[in-house]
């Protein structure tokens, strides 16, 4: 039980750098962005046939990150420069991805078992800190049999995440970070304020996108192989990442949205994990489990909201009559 | 200061629902003009409004701000010389957004935008000093989002973020023909000042004749994509809503417009 939840909160922080990329284009810039689909398995494919050509697993991963800010800044020209319908330019780019992922690729599917990682590389090292010991020996006093193999992803991933957490925190309330959520929230008004919203969306795009590669990039190392198919309906985990964390944390203001996003990625991880544990669920049913969740986490705060209004307002009615009996 | 030469628009030309929008404008704004606009319903206002302010190109003619040539601009880089205020409450602002950052956002209109804060302390107070003078309290709910204002409200807000960062035009297309009554009274009143203050060169569209004559230094009557009336200084201060109507029918041999364009 513990070391799958430990697991699920592992991979949910790697996906929830993918998570802060959706939220960029969802809700920043109100563009549903399918690209993501395609742009996750980039990341994946250009990490894994770089280290796999002896590119340094850090480089590799970076140029990772390149390539999703490509494909980003792309699907982006297509909706402001060729006026395409941002819902159907995320498609056309998406399915493009398909095949040039493959190309990228090679073949279907990469494993990176014998290959030096990120993980790996920080595994090495992490052993020389005796952190491990330390925790495990903590865990073991606490009555616990089974102990993780390494804190390391979880610890330096989270770091990791909090780090680029905070900078997008920071970039959305720059002068640009500022103009770009107004292109999300009226387009109008800041045309008119004379930002370049067409820049904007394109920037916008590629930062997410960029965000999304480096979170498959991640995934494929910690996974052990990259796959063509490693995409299919990531946009939806990304929403229901965002969905459940806003409804579960809030999102008073950027910061607390943010670190909604990244606790609604971990939390989706967690529950879909106790979900497959159930013994007539099978792995195959994962979708239809995210499905439901999204559709709870949308639907389960606005019916607690009209409840606690309809208290609220007989409360107000039951006040009103006894102070009309009293006269 | 502005400068418009020939404009002629025409839309859909050449099919049943060809409509001339504009035809052979020409209109010379000083620098401190306040020019307010009037006319019916298709007469050219907004179509001017947009060729001004970059949203609509003109088929002939161009336009020239401050001695700069401008038609070719599009709307993003025209609006650096340009401030303008919508008809609806909710187009010139930001909604979830909160006042200071709205501000911060128009704060940086005539200025390159940065990676640095938007909202810094020492433009919070500036920004404060600003709202002050709307005298309707912003000033304490400087982090509220401005969705949850009033449109009134809203739109004294986007009169200042059109006018304090001083533009070298400001557009204002019946800005205050959503609002109610006593509303649209205080934006008049608002919008007095803060031109008054800054010395704007404005042109204002307007439905309602008496706002039309109370406000400006000079009034233009348009009709069918033309303008048709003129007057400015003295001769302004003289008008009345009758001798605007005798005006126009004695100009055009028709009656003016509706209802509306009368009371406002």
């Amino acid at each position: 039980m513990f070391i799958s939840i430990f697991g699920a909160m592992e991979s949910g922080v790697i996906y929830a750098i993918m998570a802060l990329g959706v939220y960029l284009s969802f809700r920043v810039l109100d563009f549903p962005d399918l690209t993501v689909d395609g742009s996750f398995v980039t990341g994946g494919a250009v990490a894994a046939i770089c280290i796999i050509n002896g590119v340094p697993a850090v480089i590799a991963t970076l140029l990772a990150l390149l390539a999703g800010f490509i494909a980003g800044a792309i699907t982006g020209v297509l909706n402001t420069k060729g006026k395409i319908n941002s819902l159907l330019s995320g498609i056309l780019m998406m399915i493009a991805l398909y095949s040039i992922n493959l190309r990228i690729m090679g073949r279907p599917n990469l494993p990176l078992l014998n290959e030096s990682t990120v993980f790996k590389q920080l595994e090495l090292f992490w052993e020389s800190t005796g952190i491990d010991a330390a925790l495990n020996g903590m865990l073991t006093g606490l009555g616990l049999e089974r102990t993780p193999g390494t804190w390391s992803v979880l610890i330096v991933m989270i770091i990791v995440t909090i780090t680029i957490k905070l900078i997008t925190d920071y970039y959305l309330k720059t002068e640009v970070g500022l103009a770009l959520r107004a292109t999300g929230d009226n387009t109008k008004m800041i045309r008119s304020l004379s930002a370049n919203t067409d820049n904007l969306t394109i920037a916008g795009l590629a930062i997410s996108n960029g965000l999304v590669a480096l979170s498959g990039a991640l995934v494929a190392q910690n996974g052990g192989f990259a796959d063509v198919n490693m995409g299919i309906g990531m946009i939806v985990i990304g929403l229901a990442s965002v969905i459940i964390g806003e409804a579960l944390f809030g999102t008073k203001t950027i910061a607390i949205t943010t670190l909604a996003v990244i606790g609604g990625a971990i939390v989706y991880r967690i529950v879909v994990t106790l979900a497959l544990r159930v013994d007539f669920l099978e792995s195959g049913d994962m979708k239809l489990i995210t499905a439901l969740l999204v559709i709870v986490a949308l639907i389960a705060p606005k019916v607690i909201l009209a409840r606690k209004e309809s208290v609220r307002k007989r409360k107000k009615r039951a006040l009103m009559s006894t102070k009309t009996e009293g006269v | 200061m502005l400068n418009l030469r020939d404009i002629s628009i025409t839309f859909n030309e050449d099919t049943p629902d060809e409509k001339k929008a504009l035809q052979d404008v020409e209109l010379t704004l000083d620098k401190g003009d306040f020019v307010t606009i009037i006319g019916s319903n298709g007469a050219g206002k907004s179509t001017l409004m947009n060729v001004i302010s970059g949203s609509l190109n003109p088929d002939i003619g161009f336009v020239e701000i401050d001695g700069n040539k401008v038609t070719h601009l599009p709307e993003y880089k025209r609006s650096n010389f340009i401030g303008r205020v919508f008809q609806d409450p909710m187009s010139g602002t930001a909604p979830s957004m909160t006042i200071e950052e709205n501000l911060a956002m128009a704060f940086a209109r005539n200025k390159k935008r940065t990676l640095r804060a938007g909202v810094t302390k020492k433009r919070k107070e500036l920004f404060r000093e600003f709202l002050e003078t709307l005298h309707i309290g912003l000033e304490d709910r400087l982090n509220a989002r401005v969705g949850l204002l009033s449109g009134g409200e809203r739109q004294a807000l986007s009169l200042l973020m059109a006018t304090f960062t001083e533009p070298n035009i400001l557009l204002l297309d019946e800005h205050t023909a959503a609002l109610d009554p006593s509303r649209a009274e205080l934006i008049t009143k608002l919008t007095g000042g803060v031109v008054d203050k800054f010395h704007l060169t404005t042109l204002m569209v307007t439905h309602n004749m008496q706002q039309a004559l109370d406000l400006g230094n000079r009034l233009i009557m348009m009709d069918k994509g033309q303008i048709i009336f003129d007057v400015s200084g003295e001769e302004k201060l003289g008008l009345t809503i009758e001798k605007l109507l005798h005006e126009f029918q004695r100009i055009r041999g028709e009656q003016l417009g509706n209802d509306r364009a009368i009371l406002g």
